[in-house]
């Protein structure tokens, strides 16, 4: 199983490479290049010329990537123009919010999702069956930033019931100690301020979980109805196994094994910027803040972004890589 | 294969390949594609999903002919007033947009936007995907593990990031638009017609038609290729469903068409925010046609998934 | 000079700035909370900001919602009037002027102490003078200090730019004499701005105020700016929560006027108008700023108060008339016939009526009709598109290609939605038989650079007046920028008709002479036509109905002191 993670680890290496020539050239294309991304575009051309000369942006190009290289692993990526903070630090500070976000909403999506999943399959062609088809279809058809606007308008606005904005109501006079503001709330005992930090995730996470609950209900019935048609639970049952032991041994195990990648991808995704339902909910999270970079052009901000995402990304696939080898055994020795 | 970085959205389209590939050959002389059809003449779902996209694809092109008014005259402009926008009427069967331009002939030229972002999006990302995939299932070895390798790197970017990134790059046109949208469908395509191809080049025609003396290329591009196309269709058939909305999620981040005025669904519903407390229907409207397009390609590609899929054939 | 020329261009731009106004009529019932008696002392009021602040020492301060916390934080020796935009006392009782009106003496209270229990005095004034007037480095960057460079000139590093400023000197502990070099309309109107707020010079000295790091394009402030402002005003600074866009500021017990009726105010920054007034309605903010127009009927019908200031801005289509050397602007714009065909081309009647709250005016001229120098006789350009194309065909430019640009995600009090606005005269444009060639860049900083440096062949921009000067409007816009050119976002025209028409109204001491000189630069400007003015238009703010006492004022300078909230 070591040999596995660290086999699993070294193909990591080329990834991260590629990806930081890859944002490397990208930052060289862009429209003025390194200099304006750091300085902003008011950035004067004797600023430019400094700029170029101070960082070496004169020297030859492999020279610079492996500045840039460094700098990258030492997570920095400069400052950001328009708040004047590192951009690693305006990163640490959003992202606690994003990931308490993307937990909820995909603890919705696989607390309804499989379920769902499994019953449609079970009761295969009964209406709950072409409901939730229906139903995941649609799911991933609906722009998510319109979804995002008719639960705010509906149950935030016009009936109240939950808030509808921001991470936490700013009245509440709430301690911050990690930044998970649920959290943060059960560690301080300040248990109010943990409710109203919870349920400042409900709308945005239902929004944000639909996609991810479409897709797990989609595999999870089709990875069961592939499961029950399986010689081997054909043979269990005809071995005369009951029931409930069939189910639970071997169709539920082995029909989740592909529902449980699905659900570290998604995670993955999720994590890396729910950008647009983020933004209808002004939730401080990494998302919004994307948003926000690419209407001010805050380039700094979004090469840095994109970068930690990036990495956050591949490194999620690892772990759901890793708990797929634990969950299977054949993946380890391919 | 070495598995590189754990990617499982990677081995279940190379699933799926292998799947589409692996078909029964013969089948007493009824061709897959036949046999496909004649499935689905009789599938419900596909049915629907056909005549979905059969009438997006009327109105868009016949557009001019249909649609009852100029999409750009602001022609009721001046009955506009900040708080209440002129609804249906005598001429204006959905009324009127917030700067007094008919909602129905601006909804039925928005067809033509979304389709071209679509087609032009899915077909760039379609055909770089499949010279990559090509590469790579054609050559084996080195150029497999280099080709496969670059696509690895554009998977681990998530795609909404990697559209913004690339929007940002180029700049604010339709044209970045739609090769934003296609960048981020490349892997998709490249890994799919890759797994499909290394099915292919094994099987008996293929190793035949090498042991006959043919030459390599005439191999891949006359006898692999065409057979490793049946997956590429169906995936390109839900990436349309992908483009429409990814692009309607582009107009909303602000990196859509520049031009403003020129219908576009995705716009429309943007732009409509901030009256939905006036007319709902601005938003409602453009809303319903990005899903019923959506849904409507998603239907087909699905069932023509199935139709293809022997798993399914049973 | 280039570079100085850009900055102030932003200035101009730069969202509500302050001060003195005109004698705003007197507001009509709705336009002012309910003075609530049952109204009680304390609470929190939760206010919806449109942008974050930027940081809080006025004096590098350029942007109105670093200006709407400071406004509470500190007081001027003058003010304006609440609700009004009369030069009212603040800090300095009230003040003499030499005969050659160049020597000023201002008589302070006694009983003010800064909130650092710092005591406030002539030499605490001449203190913050000096202060200005000594920046060097960075702070003496157009970027940091745009508002003492734009009101005073140059500073004692800088021997070459011309200082307003001469000297201070505390002659007693109540009485401060300011010594300028020459009259202008700007001084002493300038000192309500909020830019020339009193500081604590303790404070100043001891969090290294002056101290920025940085580079002139990304400033970095230092603690005084961010933790530490030290002010006389009815608030204190509590805390700044930048990730979260929060600001809250707390009730300065020891304040010397009328202490302020809330415990605590939060300014919580929610930049998209609809998610505003949601929240509002919502229930988790009191109040927000920038109401959009078609928000007004909803809110009132859900119980919410709409206060409307009145409009002091103006908004215009700037045009390029294409003198700047080695640009890409468009020669056709040189022709008159061709600028008079654009204005004919709009119909801004339609556009006051449609685009712009109830309230907004179509504009003749670039002063706001309330504005001393304001004159009906200006030549008009009322819309007429057959006589647009007539123009166009005399002057063989039918079908000329423009490239007219407009910001994104932006709403500004002159113009709640630029994408709309554009779209309409747009299509006028062309309907007229102009060929366009949209480009839409982000608000800050892409756009304001864009046009300031004249890249455009139209642009849209306006402006909010400081005070009742006929030249903050006029000669902001085109004075001689210097080398007999008006600015680059105007083109760089050259007409010494309007340079001398301002520059002689401005040094003019007699305030009657001076308006009528104003009203022929007003002629001069509409008749050279360097862009078209297009409208006036109100804005507004939105308060719940637990909220009373938030007076509108038409420079967007509330004072949150008065303001209290009921449960």
């Amino acid at each position: 199983m070591l040999r596995f993670i660290v086999r699993r680890l070294l193909q990591l290496i080329p990834i991260l490479l590629g990806l930081s020539i890859l944002l490397f050239a990208w930052l060289r294309a862009l429209p003025g290049g390194p200099a304006v991304a750091a300085l902003g575009e008011r950035a004067t051309p004797a600023k430019i010329a400094e700029y170029n000369r101070v960082f070496g942006l004169d020297e030859p190009l492999w020279t610079q990537y492996l500045r840039f290289l460094g700098r990258a692993l030492r997570l920095d990526f400069g400052t950001s123009q328009t708040t004047g903070r590192a951009v690693t630090d305006e990163f640490f500070t959003r992202f606690p919010g994003t990931v308490e976000l993307t937990v909820f909403a995909m603890v919705f999506a696989i607390g309804i999702g499989i379920p769902l999943g499994y019953l449609a399959a079970r009761k295969h062609g009964s209406w709950i069956d072409s409901t939730s088809v229906i139903g995941s279809l649609l799911g991933v058809t609906i722009p998510v930033f319109f979804l995002a606007y008719l639960f705010r308008l509906l149950f935030a606005v016009q009936l109240g019931w939950l808030p509808g904005s921001g991470r936490q109501d700013v009245r509440m006079e709430a301690t911050h100690v990690t930044n998970f503001y649920v959290l943060d709330g059960l560690l301080t005992r300040e248990w109010d301020a943990a409710w109203d930090a919870l349920q400042h995730l409900i709308l945005p996470g239902i929004a944000l979980g639909t996609i991810p609950l479409a897709i797990i209900v989609r595999i999870t019935r089709a990875s069961v109805l592939d499961v029950v048609n399986e010689d081997y639970v054909r043979t269990a049952q005809a071995k005369g196994l009951a029931n409930d032991t069939v189910r639970r041994r071997h169709i539920l195990r082995n029909a989740l094994l592909p529902v449980s990648t699905t659900i570290g991808l998604q995670t993955g995704l999720l994590l890396s910027g729910a950008v647009l339902t983020e933004t209808v909910f002004a939730f401080g999270g990494v998302g919004s803040t994307l948003r926000e970079a690419i209407s001010t052009r805050d380039y700094a901000l979004l090469q840095g972004f994109i970068l930690i995402l990036a990495v956050v990304y591949v490194l999620v696939n690892l772990l759901v890589d890793v708990s797929y080898g634990l969950l299977d055994p054949r993946v380890r020795v391919k | 294969m070495t598995a590189s970085l754990g990617d499982r959205r990677r081995e279940r389209i190379d699933a799926l390949a292998a799947r589409a590939g692996a078909l029964p050959e013969g089948d007493g002389g009824v061709s897959l594609v036949k046999s496909a059809f004649r499935r689905l003449r009789r599938n419900p779902v596909f049915l629907i999903g056909a005549v979905i996209v059969v009438v997006f694809l009327l109105v868009a092109l016949f557009a001019p002919w249909l649609a009852p008014r100029d999409p750009y005259a602001q022609s009721l402009l001046s009955e506009v007033r900040q708080g209440s926008i002129p609804g249906s009427r005598e001429g204006y069967p959905l009324g009127v947009d917030q700067l007094g331009r008919d909602l129905f002939s601006r909804l039925i030229y928005g067809s033509r936007q979304s389709l071209l972002i679509g087609v032009v999006s899915t077909v760039l990302g379609a055909v770089a995907g499949m010279m990559l995939g090509v590469l790579a299932g054609a050559f084996g070895g080195l150029v497999d593990t280099l080709v496969m390798r670059f696509v690895d790197i554009i998977l681990s970017v998530p795609g909404l990031l990697m559209a913004i990134s690339i929007s940002v790059l180029l700049g604010q046109n339709q044209v970045s638009l739609m090769i934003a949208i296609a960048v981020t469908q490349i892997p998709l395509f490249a890994r799919l017609l890759r797994g499909s191809m290394l099915v292919q080049r094994d099987r008996d025609y293929a190793v035949a038609a090498q042991a006959l003396g043919v030459r390599r290329r005439n191999v891949v591009l006359g006898h692999v290729l065409p057979n490793s196309l049946s997956p590429v269709i169906v995936q390109a058939t839900l990436s349309l469903a992908t483009a429409i909305i990814e692009a309607a999620a582009l107009s909303f981040l602000g990196l859509g068409d520049p031009d403003i005025s020129r219908p576009e669904w995705g716009a429309m519903l943007a732009s409509a925010q901030s009256v939905l407390s006036v007319r709902a229907e601005l938003a409602i409207y453009p809303a319903l046609c990005i899903i019923v397009v959506a849904l409507g390609f998603t239907l087909v590609g699905e069932s023509l998934r199935e139709a293809l899929d022997p798993k399914f054939r049973r | 000079m280039q570079r100085r020329r850009t900055t102030r261009a932003l200035a101009a731009s730069a969202a509500a700035l302050t001060a003195v106004t005109l004698s705003a009529c007197a507001s009509s019932d709705r336009d002012s909370a309910t003075t609530d008696d049952a109204a009680k002392s304390g609470g929190t009021l939760v206010f919806g900001a449109p942008g974050d602040p930027a940081m809080f020492d006025p004096a590098f301060a350029t942007d109105g919602e670093s200006f709407r916390v400071t406004r509470q934080l500190y007081d001027g020796l003058l003010t304006t009037k609440e609700g009004s935009a009369d030069i009212a006392p603040a800090l300095s009782e009230s003040y003499d002027v030499s005969d050659d009106g160049l020597t000023y003496t201002f008589h302070l209270r006694d009983d003010v102490t800064f909130t650092d229990g710092t005591d406030f005095n002539a030499e605490a004034v001449c203190a913050n003078f000096e202060r200005w007037y000594n920046f060097e480095g960075l702070a003496a960057a157009p970027a940091a200090s745009e508002y003492y460079q734009n009101v005073f000139g140059g500073f004692a590093s800088t021997p070459d730019v011309p200082s307003l400023y001469k000297s201070c000197s505390a002659e007693d502990a109540t009485t401060a004499v300011v010594e300028i070099s020459q009259v202008t309309s700007r001084f002493p109107a300038a000192l309500t701005l909020p830019s020339f707020a009193m500081q604590s010079p303790t404070a100043l000295e001891k969090y290294d105020a002056n101290n920025l790091s940085g580079n002139e394009d990304a400033l970095t402030y230092p603690a005084y700016a961010l933790e530490h402002p030290t002010g006389t005003g009815p608030f204190k600074l509590e805390s700044w929560d930048r990730g979260n866009g929060e600001v809250t500021i707390v009730r300065n017990e020891d304040y010397w006027g009328e202490p302020a009726a809330l415990d605590k105010i939060i300014f919580r920054t929610i930049s998209d108008g609809n998610t505003r007034r949601q929240e509002l309605e919502a229930g988790s903010i009191d109040g927000y700023d920038l109401v959009a127009p078609a928000d007004y009927a909803a809110l009132e019908d859900g119980g919410f108060q709409v206060l409307p200031r009145d409009p002091f801005n103006i908004l215009y289509l700037a045009i390029n008339g294409g003198n700047i050397a080695g640009s890409q602007s468009n020669p056709a714009l040189k022709d008159p016939r061709v600028r008079q065909a654009i204005a004919y081309a709009i119909d801004r009647d339609t556009i006051v009526k449609s685009l712009l709250p109830d309230g907004a005016e179509a504009a003749i001229e670039f002063v706001p009709p309330t504005v001393d120098g304001w004159t009906e006789d200006v030549p008009r350009y009322d819309y007429d598109p057959a006589k647009a194309k007539q123009l166009l065909t005399e002057a063989g430019a039918m079908g000329t290609t423009l490239r007219f640009y407009y910001p994104t995600d932006v709403s500004r009090p002159y113009l709640p939605d630029p994408a709309a606005m554009f779209e309409v005269i747009n299509k006028n444009l062309v309907d007229a038989g102009f060929t366009t060639e949209p480009v839409s860049l982000p608000w800050n900083p892409d756009y304001l650079d864009a046009v300031s440096a004249g890249q455009a062949d139209l642009h849209l921009l306006g402006w909010t007046g400081d005070y009742n000067d006929a030249y903050n409007f006029i000669g902001t816009f085109f004075a001689d920028a210097g080398g007999g050119q008006s600015k680059e976002e105007f083109g760089a025209f050259a007409s010494p008709e309007i340079f001398d028409a301002l520059a002689t109204a401005d040094a003019e001491p007699d305030p009657a002479t001076r308006t009528e000189l104003y009203q022929e630069a007003n002629k001069a400007i509409m008749d050279f036509l360097p862009a078209v003015p297009i409208s006036h238009s109100p804005n507004a703010l939105a308060v719940s109905d637990k909220v009373s006492g938030l007076t509108p004022s038409p420079l967007s300078a509330e004072d949150f002191a008065t303001v209290s909230i009921s449960d």
